[in-house]
C-alpha cells in the first residue's frame, strides 16, 4: 500500500473517531450540568481544557460561555479539531483514498458533511442541539459500521485500526483528566456534596461505558474503580489498555513493525500498572499527562515507520 | 402540465436527436418520449431533484478555475437522455477504430522513418513546427506500435444527420467517468424506462481499460502493477482519476509517490518499502512528466521517467509524444492518413477545415471571419477560440492579427449546425439545446469503443459551446436496440 494512502487512511480514522467523541462529549456535558447543584460553579470551559485548546480558544473568544465553547468545538473552522474541520479532513482524506475505501463510504461522508453544513446553527443553539448531535453520532457509527463490514482486512484496514485506536486511547485519558479536573474544581465547594460521584458517572457515560462498567466491575460508580476500568479493562473497546492491545494487533499485521510493537508494549505495561491513589488530584493528572505524551510519541513513531516518503 | 411533444420548438436547419417533426419522436426514442409525456409536472420535478441530490451525494464534481480560487462544482446534468440507434452506433464505432488505428500508425511512422513526409502526403514543416512533436521519443517502439492507447474523439451531427469528427484528443482525454456516472444517475432517476427499453450497458469500460493497460506490461508472467498518475487534487479531472483507479483496482499515485531507481525501473513508495511499477496510466501532460527532460521546475512528474520508458522498463499510456497527432492542422490530413496507412476510405468524415498557413485558404478565412470558427492548433478545452457569428468586430480584428502573425497555429471551420436534443429547462419545459458526443476509444492489441460516450450539452439557449469549463452540462447517452424490445 502506498505510504501516502496509508497516512490518509490513518488520519481519516482518527478524525472520524474525533467527530464522534466531540459530539458525545458536548451532548453528555449538557446532562452533567443539569445534575449539578445550581450554586456549583462548573463551566463549559472545561471542555476546552480537556482538549488542550486553551490558547486556540483564547485567540478567538474572550467570553468562556456555553455558546462560544460549543461553537468552537463544533462549528469553528479555525479550530483544527472542531467537528467542521474534522469532517473536512475526513472528506479530503477519503476523497484522496477512494481507491482503498469502499465507494459507499465516500457517499456517506459526503452526505454527513452536507448535513453539518446545512444544520450547523441547530447544533450551536441549545433547543435542537440534541437531534443534531444524535444525527452526527449515528452517522459516524454508520460509516464505521460500513467500513467494518465491507473493508478487506488488508493493510488499509490495519491503518484504519491504528488511527482509530490511538485516537481512542488519547480521548479516554482526556476524559479521565477532565473528570479529575472537575472534581478538584468543586472540592472546596460546600454545595457540591455528591458531585464526585456525579462527575465520575459522567466520565463513564461520556465514553459510553455505563453498562460495561457495571457489568465488569460489579460496583457502583467509585473513582478508583472507574480509573481501573477505563485504564485496564481487557474487553471494553475504549479502555486505554484495550486500545493499546488493538494497536499491537494492527502493527503485527504490517511490515517493518518491530520497533513500533516494542514501543506500544512499553506503554501498555505502564497502563496495566497501578494508578491507585487516595485522592485523584494533581499527581494522577501528571501521570495522565505523561501517558498522553507517550501516546503522542507512538503517533510519531507510526509516522516515521510507515508514512515518511523519503525511503 | 406534462410534456407535450407537439409544443416542442424544433429549430429550423438543425437535426434533433429525439424528435423528427412536431409531435413525432424518432424510432429509437419513441418509448422514451411516450414515457416522458406520461409523467406529470410533479413527477418530472421530483425526478430532476432526485438527480441533483444523487449527484451531490455521489460527490460527482469537477473543478472550475476562477480568479477567486478553485471551486468544486456539482456536475450539471440533464435528465432527458440522448438516444442513438444500435445500427448507426455500430457503424460509427467501426469508423472510430479505423481512425485511431491509422493515427497510431501515423505517430509510429513520425517517430521512426517518417515515410508519410517523404512521400509528400503531409508537408514536413507542419511537423517541424508542431508544439507536440517530441524529439525525445524518436526511435522508441512501444508495444503493438501503439502510442495513443486512450483517445476521446469529439463527434458532432450536422443538419444532414451525419456524424462528423470535430477533433481527436490523444493526450489526456477526460470525461469517461462522467459517462459512467451519468448512467448510474439515470438508473436511479428513471428506473421504469430501463425495464422497457433495450439500452446497451456502458459499465465495461474500466474493465477494458485495465486489460488494455495490463497488456502493456514489460514484465511477463506476473500480475502487473498498474497505477494512475494524477497531478493531484487540484486538477479539474481529479474526480475521474480517482474514479478510474478505484474501478480498476489500481493505485492512484502522484509524482512524489514514484521514483526511478538506478536500474531504470520505476518504483512506488509503499509502507513495505519500494515496489516496482509496470504500467502508468498517466493523466498529466507530456511537459510535466519528467523534469530531467521537460519542464525542469515541474513537481508533478517523476525525474528519470522518460529514461525508464525509453529503456522499456515501464509502459506509459498514452505514450509521450502521442499528442503530435491531435494538432488541428494534422486533423485536416486525417482522411489522407487513413488512406495512406490502411488503404481505406474514412468511415466518418472530417469537418471541412481551412488551414491558415496556406495562402489561399488563409485569404478565405480572413475574408469570412464572421462565418467561421477559428481554433488554435494546439489548445483543448474550448479555450482561445473565435466563434465568428457570435463575435464582436474587435474580437475579429484581434484574431485576424493573430492568424497573420502565426498562420501555422490556426485553422478555421464553418460554423456547424450542431444537432439539438430536448433538454429540461426550468420546472418542466423541454427546449432544444445543442450538443456533441465524445466516445472513448482504446487501442492495445485490439480496439474497443465505448457504447455511446459522453454527451455534452450547451445549457445556454442558442450556445454552441459545450465544454464543462465553459458552462456546459451533460446527458446520459443511450444506444438503443430497436430490433428487439423487452416485453
Amino acid at each position: 500500500m502506498l505510504s501516502k494512502v496509508a497516512e490518509r487512511v490513518y488520519w481519516a480514522a482518527r478524525y472520524l473517531e474525533r467527530v464522534e467523541n466531540t459530539a458525545r462529549l458536548v451532548s453528555i456535558y449538557d446532562m452533567l450540568l443539569f445534575d449539578m447543584p445550581r450554586q456549583v460553579n462548573l463551566g463549559w470551559y472545561n471542555l476546552i481544557v480537556i482538549n488542550s485548546l486553551e490558547s486556540a480558544f483564547a485567540e478567538r473568544y474572550t467570553v468562556q460561555d456555553e455558546r462560544n465553547v460549543v461553537k468552537f468545538l463544533i462549528g469553528d473552522d479555525s479550530n483544527p479539531g472542531s467537528v467542521v474541520s474534522s469532517l473536512r479532513a475526513i472528506r479530503e482524506n477519503i476523497r484522496t483514498t477512494r481507491d482503498v475505501v469502499p465507494a459507499e463510504a465516500w457517499e456517506l461522508v459526503n452526505e454527513l458533511s452536507l448535513y453539518v453544513q446545512e444544520n450547523l446553527a441547530q447544533g450551536i443553539n441549545r433547543s435542537n442541539r440534541h437531534e443534531f448531535l444524535e444525527y452526527l453520532i449515528k452517522s459516524c457509527q454508520q460509516i464505521a459500521g460500513l467500513l467494518y463490514v465491507s473493508m478487506p482486512r488488508d493493510e488499509g484496514w490495519e491503518m484504519l485500526m491504528l488511527g482509530q485506536n490511538i485516537e481512542r486511547a488519547d480521548m479516554t485519558t482526556r476524559n479521565l483528566d477532565a473528570g479529575v479536573a472537575a472534581i478538584m474544581q468543586v472540592e472546596d465547594d460546600e454545595h457540591a456534596v455528591n458531585s464526585r460521584q456525579i462527575i465520575w458517572g459522567n466520565v463513564v457515560r461520556s465514553l459510553n461505558a455505563d453498562q460495561p462498567y457495571r457489568r465488569a466491575m460489579r460496583s457502583s460508580i467509585k473513582g478508583p474503580k472507574v480509573v481501573e476500568f477505563l485504564m485496564t479493562d481487557p474487553h471494553f473497546p475504549r479502555s486505554v489498555g484495550f486500545c493499546l492491545s488493538e494497536l499491537i494487533n494492527a502493527a503485527e499485521a504490517l511490515p517493518r513493525s518491530e520497533k513500533v510493537i516494542a514501543a506500544i508494549r512499553k506503554v501498555h505495561r505502564v497502563v496495566m500498572g497501578n494508578f491507585e491513589h487516595e485522592e485523584y488530584g494533581t499527581e494522577f493528572r501528571d501521570e495522565l499527562n505523561d501517558l498522553q505524551i507517550a501516546i503522542q510519541q507512538l503517533h510519531f513513531l507510526i509516522g516515521t515507520t510507515w508514512f515518511l516518503t523519503d525511503q | 402540465m406534462s410534456i407535450d411533444w407537439k409544443q416542442y420548438e424544433l429549430q429550423d436547419g438543425f437535426y434533433d436527436e429525439l424528435i423528427s417533426s412536431p409531435g413525432n419522436a424518432r424510432q429509437p426514442a419513441r418509448q422514451l418520449a411516450n414515457y416522458l409525456s406520461s409523467l406529470t409536472e410533479e413527477d418530472i420535478l421530483s425526478r430532476k431533484i432526485a438527480a441533483e441530490s444523487t449527484i451531490k451525494d455521489m460527490g460527482v464534481s469537477f473543478t472550475v478555475y476562477t480568479e477567486g480560487g478553485n471551486i468544486d462544482r456539482a456536475w450539471p446534468f440533464d435528465i432527458v437522455p440522448r438516444v442513438i440507434s444500435r445500427n448507426q452506433w455500430d457503424k460509427t464505432a467501426e469508423g472510430l477504430k479505423q481512425r485511431l488505428q491509422a493515427l497510431n500508425m501515423f505517430i509510429d511512422d513520425l517517430y521512426h522513418d517518417q515515410k508519410i513526409l517523404k512521400d509528400g502526403i503531409v508537408p514536413e514543416f507542419v511537423l517541424k513546427q508542431s508544439k507536440n512533436y517530441r524529439k525525445e521519443c524518436e526511435g522508441v517502439s512501444p508495444r503493438f506500435g501503439v502510442w495513443a492507447h486512450v483517445c476521446g474523439t469529439d463527434l458532432v451531427r450536422d443538419k444532414d444527420g451525419q456524424f462528423y469528427v470535430l477533433e481527436d484528443n490523444l493526450r489526456v482525454p477526460s470525461g469517461v467517468s462522467y459517462m459512467l456516472e451519468n448512467r448510474s444517475i439515470m438508473k436511479r432517476v428513471l428506473p421504469e424506462v430501463f425495464e422497457k427499453v433495450n439500452i446497451a450497458p456502458v459499465g465495461d469500460y474500466p474493465e477494458n481499460l485495465f486489460n488494455m493497460l495490463a497488456s502493456l506490461s514489460p514484465r511477463k508472467d506476473e500480475r502487473p502493477v498498474v497505477v494512475v498518475l494524477t497531478p493531484g487534487i487540484f486538477n479539474s479531472a481529479y474526480f475521474e482519476h480517482a474514479f478510474l483507479a478505484q474501478r480498476m483496482g489500481a493505485e492512484l499515485v502522484e509524482g512524489s509517490d514514484l521514483i526511478v531507481g538506478k536500474d531504470d525501473c520505476v518504483y512506488m513508495k509503499t509502507i513495505a518499502g519500494l515496489e516496482r511499477v509496470d504500467v502508468i496510466y498517466r493523466r498529466i501532460d507530456d511537459m510535466f512528466l519528467d523534469p530531467e527532460v521537460f519542464h525542469p521546475e515541474s513537481v508533478l512528474g517523476v525525474p528519470g521517467l522518460m529514461r525508464a520508458w525509453r529503456k522499456g522498463k515501464v509502459a506509459l499510456a498514452n505514450a509521450p509524444g502521442a499528442g503530435v497527432a491531435d494538432d488541428k492542422v494534422i486533423y485536416a490530413y486525417v482522411p489522407e492518413i487513413i488512406k495512406y496507412y490502411l488503404d481505406q476510405d474514412p468511415l466518418i468524415p472530417n469537418v471541412e477545415t481551412f488551414l491558415c498557413y496556406d495562402d489561399k485558404q488563409r485569404e478565405y478565412v480572413l475574408a469570412n471571419l464572421d462565418k467561421l470558427v477559428v481554433k488554435p492548433a494546439n489548445e483543448s478545452g474550448g479555450y482561445g477560440m473565435l466563434v465568428g457569428p457570435h463575435s464582436t468586430k474587435k474580437e475579429r480584428e484581434q484574431f485576424a492579427d493573430l492568424i497573420k502573425s502565426n498562420p501555422r497555429n490556426y485553422i478555421a471551420q464553418p460554423t456547424l449546425a450542431l444537432s439539438t436534443a430536448p433538454t429540461l429547462i426550468g420546472r418542466n419545459k423541454v427546449e432544444p439545446r445543442h450538443l456533441d458526443l465524445r466516445p472513448f476509444i482504446l487501442q492495445g492489441k485490439d480496439s474497443y469503443v465505448t457504447t455511446g460516450g459522453l454527451t455534452r450539452v450547451a445549457m445556454k439557449k442558442g450556445s454552441l459551446v459545450v465544454n464543462s469549463s465553459q458552462g456546459g452540462g451533460s446527458k446520459d447517452t443511450w444506444i438503443v436496440d430497436t430490433g428487439t424490445s423487452k416485453s
